[in-house]
């Protein structure tokens, strides 16, 4: 059956409501349960041995000591994961990243993995692994690393998207350009030009649960995994290719996860583990420590950019340029090539460019952080924006509302915008109570905007209705935060039947057809989209199986409320039939009814968002406080409000933390100085105020209710506005985040040393 | 190996095991006993998932030593609604949606409840510095705060 995606306005009773979550009494009694929380009969405990060094060659790995130890079942080297990647270089760097081959190229880096019969011993085997390495020049620092001079974290790495290729090698992966016009022409007509270079530094997304898995591995090839992940599906694909298995022999099951972040996007342990299983022919359960977190997975870049912005007097920008480098640790990836899409992307601009450059150093591999490479893009040119309205003398917003992308607007990364909410959530942020609220002593305001493209992707889902009429609705886009409630409501709505009669589960991998992962912003989005054609699916059955219950033509019949009602003449009296009724009847109409749907959900309609910040800097010490948030943000349509706000929080106070505290602290050694939560401070709950939301809707052309990804907007404008409102509360212009108060206090010393 | 025997009381049960020196609390709950309520965030007292209350008082379990609870109470998330009834705490974190991803949950739970033990009435400020060991990575808080405000207005009330 055809379906079409296209948004059709409608009256929801469903959607837009706030029931209960169905996850929710498991997670408030600790019966949820997430990656270590499980266990298979005979498991083993699984420990991974990590490089000391920040880049160093191995020369040789004796497990001979550590094989030898009583309880020891399996160690492991690269040797035991031999290179199955047939020339694909991403999948060969994931290989690489999972296990060392040739060089340790990040302190953290694992080498070597043990399985043992408990803790203690696999500890004890740890260290009876004599590893012999060389340890070489290394470089940790984004600027430090694109010098000549810098140490090479590969040896033979040729800058690509130059012309032509340069002949000597470094640590520029690849240069990538956006935009459109001719910026030296645009900056010629402007009055006010700011021109200013700002750095962030790497975080981590700082979720509280470790990565964990269980891995079983028989000898037929067959296996099992239980993981804490953002999508099954890809860690099966990753898994499985890495292994040498085939794909549906795999069965990979998410459990409830602890957070991710898009630090769960990527495999890290999970391969590790299935070849302790396969080595040992016993399961292994693997689970991180939380320095193993830190030193060995998911941090975001480390950024440095240069930012240019042109305006005239009555705040027209005429140019906008960037040059961005971003940190990819040792392996590259696409970072500074979203950086350098997203920077400018809330503006309509005639003429802009920007070009970005990722960057390697001997740091773990960059990944994923919620619209991954945005925030540090949008610090830079949201801190500009500010100054060049402070320059002109007009007010930030109303700049910002004039130079605002719009329908129509080419973008700076090459796309046309459809509706979009940039405009919408400046004039509500403009209007908004905050923005006339008295400021107190040492406080000061600041005001940011955020892009995130969002996406769609691969998405599968398995609608089926019990003989009693309730509804089961298997999904495949793991629940990071709710999902299944919004999932719930949409299906709800779409049969025209209450919440309460449907339950949503996340299926495992062997149940469900492919899913892409929940990244992008995409869980509720695509999921809701295939429910929605899913259950279309399921009441042409349900009307099929009414007409034969009556014995008249499907076309008299129709899906209203819930209900099969006979129309036209003849039928008229007919009474309604229910989908419990139908459903009951089942059995002898055709059997089960289902609704299945599998798709690509194209046409993730943009996010644009607007945030108030007000903080408060004590110049004695250089601490900063903020002590007001408003976050502004076009949702599309809130399928379930309250879940909505809470991304918009989330989002708003991980960017606080990273404005304000998060930092990875290397030393000169080229170690992690602090990899735990005592060292690396992600805010608690005395550091923040209430944060306030406001949901705009703007319907999303391409999703039949009008829904908008919501979960990673919320983070790309906070490091600008704590910025803007820390330069306003010390009368200095930030330009390094995060702005600790030994940062403070020195903006501080300098400016009144000025 | 021989492990040291332990007798305590959990949730009003009373309990016996096995454990060994360096195992902590945490480890016996989740391992030995299967009470895997209480998360390990990070092994060393700084998020506060594996709260518990040991004889009255608010702990991180990874910092108590299995051993140590020999002739205590000890009290988890786990025992913390009445039969199928929830605590009200536990209804208003549902019902205000305190909660994403929920891994920190059975934490903030226990130390929420212990804090409206000691302060029935407390002000904003006051849950947010009773709650400042336990990290929260999705929420902002700012729900979860506000569903301690409304348990506590419906426990003095109750």
């Amino acid at each position: 059956m055809s379906f079409d995606p296209s948004y059709s306005a409608k009256d929801f009773k469903s959607v837009g409501t706030r029931p209960l979550r169905p996850d929710g009494i498991d997670k408030v009694t600790g019966r949820a349960r997430y990656g270590a929380d499980f266990n298979m009969p005979g498991q083993l405990v699984g420990r991974i041995l990590r490089s000391p060094h920040a880049h160093a060659k191995i020369k040789k790995i004796d497990i001979s000591k550590a094989e030898k130890l009583a309880g020891v079942k399996s160690v492991i080297t690269a040797a035991d994961l031999p290179d199955f990647t047939d020339g694909d270089a991403d999948l060969f760097d994931i290989l690489d990243n999972c296990m060392a081959r040739t060089k340790a190229l990040y302190d953290g880096h694992a080498v070597a993995a043990v399985a043992a019969l408990d803790a203690p011993t696999a500890r004890k085997a740890l260290k009876l692994i004599e590893v012999e390495y060389e340890i070489l020049p290394h470089v940790t620092d984004v600027d430090e690393a694109v010098k000549p001079s810098a140490p090479l974290v590969h040896d033979a790495v040729f800058t690509k998207g130059m012309s032509p290729t340069p002949s000597k090698p470094s640590n520029l992966a690849e240069r990538v350009q956006y935009g459109h016009g001719d910026v030296e022409e645009g900056f010629s007509h402007a009055d006010v030009i700011v021109e200013r270079s700002f750095k962030t530094e790497q975080t981590h997304q700082g979720y509280i649960e470790p990565h964990a898995c269980v891995a079983s591995v028989n000898s037929d090839g067959t296996g099992e995994l239980w993981v804490c992940t953002q999508g099954h599906f890809g860690f099966r694909q990753n898994c499985a290719q890495l292994l040498g298995m085939d794909i549906s022999k795999l069965r990979v099951t998410s459990s409830e996860i602890g957070g991710g972040f898009g630090g769960k996007t990527h495999v890290w342990a999970e391969p590790i583990a299935l070849a302790l299983s396969r080595k040992a022919g016993r399961p292994v359960k693997l689970v991180m420590t939380r320095e193993e977190v830190f030193r060995g997975t998911g941090p975001t870049s480390a950024t440095s950019i240069d930012v240019k912005i042109g305006a005239s007097k009555d705040g027209t920008i005429t140019a906008a340029s960037a040059n961005l480098r971003y940190s990819c640790g040792a392996y590259a990836s696409v970072w500074a090539e979203l950086g350098a899409q997203t920077a400018f992307a809330c503006y309509d601009l005639e003429h802009v460019k920007t070009v970005g450059y990722e960057v390697m150093v001997n740091r773990p591999k960059s990944t994923a952080y919620r619209a991954p490479s945005a925030p540090t893009a949008a610090f830079a040119v949201e801190s500009a924006i500010d100054e060049l309205a402070q320059k002109i003398g007009m007010d930030a917003i109303e700049l910002r509302i004039k130079n605002a992308a719009k329908e129509g607007t080419q973008s700076s990364y090459g796309p046309v915008y459809g509706p979009i909410g940039i405009g919408p959530t400046l004039d509500a942020a403009k209007n908004h109570p905050h923005m006339t609220a008295p400021l107190g002593k040492n406080q000061g305001r600041g005001v940011a905007c955020g892009f995130w493209f969002n996406f769609g992707g691969q998405t599968s889902v398995d609608l089926n209705i019990g003989v009693d009429g309730t509804v089961a609705v298997a999904v495949g886009t793991v629940d990071v935060g709710g999902a299944r409630a919004s999932l719930a409501l949409v299906a709800a709505e779409e049969l025209g039947i209450s919440y309460d009669q449907v339950k949503v589960i996340v299926a495992d991998t062997s149940s469900l057809g492919h899913n892409d992962m929940t990244d992008g912003s995409r869980g509720t989005f695509s999921s809701s989209m295939a429910i929605i054609r899913a259950a279309r699916n399921a009441k042409q059955v349900l009307r099929e199986r009414a007409a034969e219950m009556w014995d008249i033509p499907m076309e008299d019949v129709v899906w209203e409320n819930g209900t099969a009602k006979a129309t036209g003449s003849g039928h008229g009296n007919l009474p309604s039939l229910s989908l419990k009724e139908i459903a009951a009847a089942a059995p002898n109409t055709g059997g089960p009814v289902a609704g299945h749907s599998e798709l690509v959900a194209d046409g993730a309609g943009v996010s644009f968002s607007t945030h108030i910040c007000d903080v408060e800097v004590d110049p004695e010490t250089g601490a900063a406080k903020v002590v007001r948030y408003t976050v502004i943000q076009d949702a599309g349509k809130a399928v379930h409000p309250t879940y909505v706000e809470g991304q918009y929080q989330g989002g708003a106070a991980q960017g606080i933390g990273w404005a304000l505290n998060e930092e990875y602290i290397y030393g000169e050694d080229g170690l992690l100085q602090n990899p735990g939560f005592l060292d690396y401070r992600i805010p608690v709950c005395s550091d923040l105020p209430m944060i306030d939301t406001q949901i705009l809707e703007i319907p999303n052309p391409n999703h039949p209710y009008g829904v908008r990804g919501v979960g990673e907007t919320s983070i790309v404008p906070p490091l600008a506005a704590v910025a803007n409102a820390v330069s306003s509360a010390a009368g200095v212009r930030m330009t390094h985040i995060p702005m600790s108060p030994p940062r403070i206090l020195a903006a501080l010393d300098e400016e009144s040393a000025n | 190996m021989t492990g040291i025997a332990v007798k305590t009381t959990i949730n009003g049960d009373e309990v016996e095991f096995l454990c060994q020196a360096e195992e902590t609390l945490l480890d016996v709950l989740r391992d030995r006993l299967g009470l895997t309520g209480a998360k390990e965030g990070c092994g060393s007292g700084d998020c506060g998932a594996c709260s518990v209350m040991v004889d009255g008082r608010l702990v991180c379990s990874c910092l108590v030593l299995g051993a140590e609870v020999e002739g205590g109470e000890v009290e988890t998330i786990e025992g913390m609604a009445t039969g199928d009834k929830l605590h009200p705490l536990q209804e208003k974190f549902i019902e205000h949606a305190a909660l994403q991803c929920g891994i920190c949950t059975p934490g903030i739970l226990i130390a929420a409840k212990d804090l409206l033990a000691r302060n029935p009435d407390p002000t904003e400020e006051e849950i947010r510095f009773g709650l400042a060991g336990n990290l929260c990575r999705c929420t902002g808080y700012d729900k979860i705060v506000r569903a301690v405000q409304d348990a506590a207005s419906e426990m003095k009330g109750a």
